[in-house]
């Protein structure tokens, strides 16, 4: 059984039943990425200890679905350089409106990094959140519309 | 390209490539950007920016290609900017010989070229590396009303609630197009009704709230939106003096790296709050209580990661965001009541405190006797980034003790409130 939400594309594309990695609270971007990206990680394992819904989940080519992103100003650019460095997640699912940072992060990747972006729809609703669980497969379309399996 | 923005025909020019093909991609960044939170104009940068991207980490090769782009295209920043603190500094923290392998060769190996590419960008000199890039010794003070395209989660919301400045909370790179363009987005934190506050924190702690706490307790509830903070004024004051400051800094770096707030207002204290009053508040604005329960219960959240939880504290860390002139004499004030109160001469742990050159130079001056005590006692001096620092994994390892909730966030460091740091610096334990 699957259900439809529908966003808006603020870095529109076309993700194919891909994993969805759940967070109900903010996600702090330096903090979940810092030490993976550091340590030049294949894959970022989240180290953001504050959030247990992410805490050591693998989010390289995953659907982060979230209500937005919190925490230090460098986000954005750390959202661009692991997509520059091809381990970040392929999209990410926003409840809420994005925020200013995310917005830089999908933004700077789509401008900045020749054959890579992170998907990025915002405004799918508490229902969405509610609603998509870890593990469960994505499909997304280029007008911000979010199928979830 | 699509977009919404009005742009003018000057920067519709830019966006097509009058000003070459970099610049180009700046406009599209900035534009896209813009239309993302609806803005429909671009509204001029008033004087120098503020960077968060200090440290030359080599894992940040895509940003240092952007960078060469800019330089490349002979683009920079007219106004120069200041940039957030180093992340070393071997003569006052101290390294073994493997952690500074690890800082000069692995991690920070790219620290010299990226400061050229700084430099070439528009920095405003050697000592431009800080957080608190708004002290009056750094020479970075907005006024009130001035639009900034900064970064630094601590240094916006700083700008924005206590100098009455209007800077969105921009990422790294973008603060950078925007000095670079000379114009930023209008949206949100720009914008009277983005100023206005969606939640009420009533203070009602029977003592004074430890900033770094309410500060947390703060960005946890209301994330990035604006409070309002009523019954703060009746423990700090309705004076905006250096004191006042220091505790609004401490507050805002808490409420901005526990959640996202931008901007915040205390009742009868900063300055949109005593202009407007109760009219910043939105009509659906929630109400958030804050007890002494609550500041405990927030406290106790914080968990203890250090490899070993029950180690004994090896070295403290104060001062993230960097401290000020007053606070350096607090904290000096603070040290000679424990230590006589311990019948000692010395810190017992390794204690480094942070704050910009300037303000070290300042204090080295104007409080010679209270910066000399400082040094007697054991204490370093320095104006890294202690997270840099924390950064090195085996950094990261040691038992480190902080006053700084925004450290306790984003590293192994526990947190503990300035007369426990204090204690346990001097006593060599808990």
């Amino acid at each position: 059984m699957s259900k439809v939400f529908k966003g808006r594309p603020v870095v529109a594309g076309k993700i194919n039943g891909k994993e969805a990695v759940v967070s109900h609270a903010g996600v702090n971007t330096l903090a979940s990425f810092q030490k993976s990206a550091l340590k030049k990680a294949k894959q970022v394992i989240c180290s953001d200890q504050n959030n247990p819904d992410l805490y050591q989940k693998n989010l390289t080519d995953k659907v982060i679905c979230l209500p937005k992103t919190i925490g230090s100003t460098t986000g954005g650019m750390v959202l661009y350089s692991v997509c520059a460095m091809g381990i970040a997640p392929c999209a990410m699912l926003f409840s809420e409106p994005i925020d200013s940072l995310a917005a830089a992060g999908v933004i700077l990747s789509d401008v900045w990094v020749d054959g890579r972006t992170i998907v990025a729809v915002d405004g799918l609703g508490d229902d969405f959140l509610a609603y998509v669980k870890d593990g469960m497969k994505i499909t997304v379309d280029e007008d911000g519309t979010v199928t979830v399996d | 390209m699509q977009y919404k923005m009005k742009l003018t025909p000057e920067e519709e020019g830019i966006l097509n490539g009058s000003q070459g093909e970099v610049m180009a991609k700046v406009m599209k960044s900035l534009v896209l950007y813009g239309d993302a939170f609806g803005a429909e104009r671009f509204v001029p940068v008033v004087g120098k920016g503020h960077l968060v991207t200090s440290f030359g980490l080599s894992v940040l090769q895509p940003v240092f290609k952007i960078m060469d782009e800019l330089i490349g295209a002979g683009l920079k920043v007219e106004e120069t900017f200041t940039v957030d603190p180093r992340p070393i500094d071997y003569a006052n923290v101290k390294c073994n010989p493997i952690e500074k392998l690890i800082f000069s060769k692995i991690m920070y190996g790219a620290q010299a070229p990226y400061e050229a590419q700084l430099r070439k960008l528009g920095l405003k000199g050697d000592d431009a590396f800080t957080c608190a890039s708004y002290l009056d010794e750094v020479d970075n003070v907005p006024k009130k009303g001035d639009v900034l395209s900064w970064a630094e989660s601590s240094a916006v919301v700083f700008a924005n609630s206590v100098l009455g400045a209007r800077c969105n909370r921009n990422s790294g790179i973008i603060e950078l197009f925007g000095s670079i363009l000379g114009k930023v987005p209008e949206f949100d934190l720009l914008t009277d009704e983005g100023r206005k506050a969606k939640w009420i924190v009533e203070v009602k702690t029977t003592k004074k709230p430890e900033a770094q706490i309410l500060g947390s307790a703060i960005g946890m509830k209301v994330m990035e939106d604006v409070p309002y903070v009523k019954g703060l004024d009746a423990w700090i004051g309705t004076e905006l003096n250096e004191a006042t400051k220091g505790y609004l800094k401490d507050f805002g770096a808490a409420t901005a790296s526990n959640g996202a707030v931008g901007l915040y207002h205390i009742e009868n204290l900063t300055p949109e709050a005593v202009e407007l009053g109760d009219a910043l508040i939105r009509d659906d604005a929630k109400t958030y209580v804050i007890d002494d329960a609550e500041l405990e219960r927030v406290r106790k959240s914080y968990p203890n990661i250090w490899k070993n939880p029950n180690a004994n504290p090896e070295r403290v860390f104060i001062g993230c965001p960097h401290l000020t002139f007053t606070q350096l004499g607090e904290w000096a004030a603070r040290f000679e009541a424990e230590l006589k109160k311990q019948g000692k001469s010395k810190v017992a742990l390794n204690v480094v405190m942070t704050s910009p050159v300037p303000v070290i130079e300042h204090f080295k001056k104007d409080n010679k006797a209270a910066y000399d005590k400082l040094l007697s006692y054991g204490i370093k001096l320095t104006s890294i980034c202690p997270l840099m620092y924390m950064n090195n994994p085996l950094c990261g390892k040691k038992a480190v003790i902080t006053n700084s909730n925004k450290l306790r966030t984003y590293t192994t460091a526990r947190y503990f409130t300035d007369d426990e740091i204090t204690a346990i610096a001097v006593k060599g334990g808990f």
